[in-house]
């Protein structure tokens, strides 16, 4: 038997003619748009105290309801009297509305950031045991079944309104719904990989279960993960404002997007920019994430192109 | 056929098992006394008792759960603690309102999506095509309450032509009624031409090059007959589908959209009945609006067969 590995010469490699995704990926003018916004949020949220001298949450009953570009004097804790401009106006506490929403964005982004990672994480674990091994399969997937005919929104408002209103809890409640979307994903990914070839020659040598899941199953996961974390971001930023906005999410003082604009609710018609502020940030931040997925779908994963 | 109708119907029974399952174990699994939970900080010990009592909390958990299932089967939601009322006839009482929300609402998508999404896929690569692509982004995006109050603020308080908000039983008159609606619907409706103009672009796109297209327009046929007749017909599976997915997304927008423009529906009474730990009311809607959005799915997966013939289990 012939066992010598013949060299290969370096123009003998067939080079692909495809770009490679990450060229791809800069190509793409909805990743493009989409990163651009999101990195503005970003820096946003990261550079807060550089673009505000105000504390969010300093009340100022003598500022209460201005409009936005309103100036007024505040005395700092010497007593001094500074100038300072209301760019958004103030709300009903005299807060000023544009330190609220410039600090809001870190709530938004940890949120969202958080429910992608640990929904995508707790989602692809089960989703891979539940994939792999037939017994859990039936189980776990009836049970994920009844948690997804809860509306999700009504799932996350219940285990809030449990467990008591916190950042943490709202992370949580919101992961909650959108576990078993990663698990069908995962689970149906895996049900088609476990009959490759390559599967079966791995298991046909004596490789260990979770060695053919890690090395095997587990990177083809990767970039419908990708995409699908993304989306679970936008829709998980969507509903953090939804619970803060329905006074049912993060205690109100906390300035939170959704906080602000319940805030704004009752004075709404004579002073509309404490909705409309937050409101554009939130929509821009959302339309940011969804038009990454959109560009990371359509270059990750070309099956998916121009579907929905 | 019957067969499939049969078992498919049967297997909603498992899930709505499932759903009761989690529903029930949500505040018994919640650390701390679930009486206590309910009643909240200013309660005395003997409002505990009395909640302990109401609840059943005493019985073993198998025991309870039995009860709470009979009783769902033979209609009885148990009574409310805020309102000392039954839960089926305060849902009765507030079901209309969000009824005639979610029906407008989806109308309004349907007649507004579908020709929006041919006429992008019959001009593909057009301006009009990039535009209804781009603004279905942009629907996705922006939430609907942000939508409900630029279209109030608008609408309502700049133009005066429609009132701020409220609603208007279908008995006071059928004009008022659908007047009153129409911004509310508006708004929820957005997200939904969002997803079904996209949708209905690419199941026609797809169509569009299958040889039945190029018959009919060899045999003669207007374009009007080709694309409502043949492209549209061929691509109802997937718009009906995505029809399917937004009663999820629908239930959600109700109880937001209730919220902003003061309608007397169930998405109120569940802010109301959650703000005020009134927990028979909302096992009660959790389980029915989990009940609604299975019942749909079964009824979506019983129109595909008969949309397509294709189809056969």
């Amino acid at each position: 038997m012939n066992t010598e590995v013949l060299p290969v010469e370096d123009d003998e490699i067939v080079k692909s003619n495809k770009p490679s995704p990450w060229v791809r990926l800069a190509k793409n003018t909805s990743v493009r748009v989409g990163g651009f916004l999101f990195s503005i949020i970003l820096l946003m949220s990261l550079f807060a105290s550089l673009l505000t001298p105000l504390d969010p949450t300093d009340i100022n009953p003598s500022n209460r309801l201005k409009p936005p570009g309103y100036e007024g004097t505040l005395r700092d804790n010497d007593g001094n009297k500074y100038q300072v401009t209301a760019r958004m106006g103030t709300d009903t506490l005299g807060r000023d509305i544009y330190a609220r929403v410039v600090y809001g964005a870190r709530i938004s982004l940890i949120v969202g950031i958080a429910v992608a990672l640990i929904s995508v994480a707790v989602g692809t674990f089960i989703g891979l045991v539940a994939g792999y091994f037939r017994w859990v399969d039936a189980i776990v997937m009836r049970f994920m079944d009844g948690l997804m005919a809860i509306p999700a929104i009504l799932l996350a408002i219940s285990l809030v309104a449990l467990s008591g209103a916190s950042l943490t809890a709202v992370i949580i409640a919101i992961s909650v719904p959108e576990i078993p979307r990663v698990v069908r994903l995962v689970r149906s990914i895996v049900l088609s990989i476990r009959e490759e070839p390559y599967v079966e020659a791995a298991i046909s040598v004596g490789t260990p279960t979770y060695l053919i899941l890690w090395r095997h199953v587990l990177p083809n996961t990767i970039s419908p993960l990708i995409v699908q974390g993304t989306f679970i971001c936008g829709s998980a930023i969507l509903l953090e404002a939804i619970l803060s906005f329905l006074g049912v999410g993060i205690p109100p003082e906390t300035p939170t997007w959704g906080n602000i604009m319940a805030e704004g609710r009752d004075f709404f018609q004579i002073y509309p920019h404490a909705i409309f502020f937050p409101g554009i940030f939130l929509s821009l931040t959302v339309l940011a994430i969804n038009m990454l997925g959109d560009g990371l779908r359509d270059t990750l994963d070309p099956r998916m192109e121009g579907k929905f | 056929m019957l067969v499939y109708l049969i078992k498919r119907i049967l297997a909603v029974i498992p899930v709505m098992l499932i759903v009761a399952v989690i529903v029930f174990l949500m505040l018994r699994l919640t650390p701390g006394d679930p009486a206590a939970i309910i009643a909240g900080d200013a309660a005395t010990s003997a409002d505990i008792d009395l909640i302990r009592e109401k609840l059943g909390l005493e019985r073993s958990l198998i025991e309870q759960f039995v009860l709470w299932i009979g009783n769902m089967l033979g209609g009885d939601f148990g009574e409310s603690f805020y309102y000392k009322r039954s839960v089926t006839s305060m849902i009765s009482d507030r079901i209309w309102p969000t009824l005639a929300l979610a029906t407008f609402t989806i109308v309004i998508a349907c007649v507004v999506a579908v020709p929006l999404g041919t006429l992008a896929a019959y001009k593909q690569g057009s301006w009009l095509d990039r535009t209804v692509m781009g603004m279905s982004v942009l629907g996705f995006s922006v939430p609907v309450f942000v939508i409900g109050y630029v279209l109030i603020y608008v609408f309502a308080v700049k133009l005066d032509w429609f009132p701020v908000q409220g609603y208007q039983p279908i008995a006071d008159g059928f004009g008022g009624f659908i007047y009153r609606l129409i911004l509310p619907s508006s708004a929820l409706s957005v997200i939904f031409i969002a997803l079904i103009a996209r949708m209905t672009r690419t199941s026609v796109l797809e169509v569009l090059n299958e040889d039945y297209i190029r018959t009919a327009r060899a045999k003669g046929l207007s374009e009007t007959k080709v694309m409502t007749r043949h492209a549209l017909r061929n691509a109802a599976v997937p718009i009906v589908t995505v029809i399917g997915i937004a009663i999820a997304v629908l239930i959600s927008g109700v109880v937001v959209t209730e919220s902003v423009f003061v309608i007397p529906g169930l998405g109120t009474l569940t802010i109301d009945a959650i703000q005020g730990r009134d927990y028979p009311t909302v096992q009660g809607l959790i389980m029915l609006f989990s009940f609604v959005y299975v019942l749909i799915n079964l009824v979506i997966d019983v129109i595909y067969s008969l949309l397509d013939p294709r189809i056969r289990y």
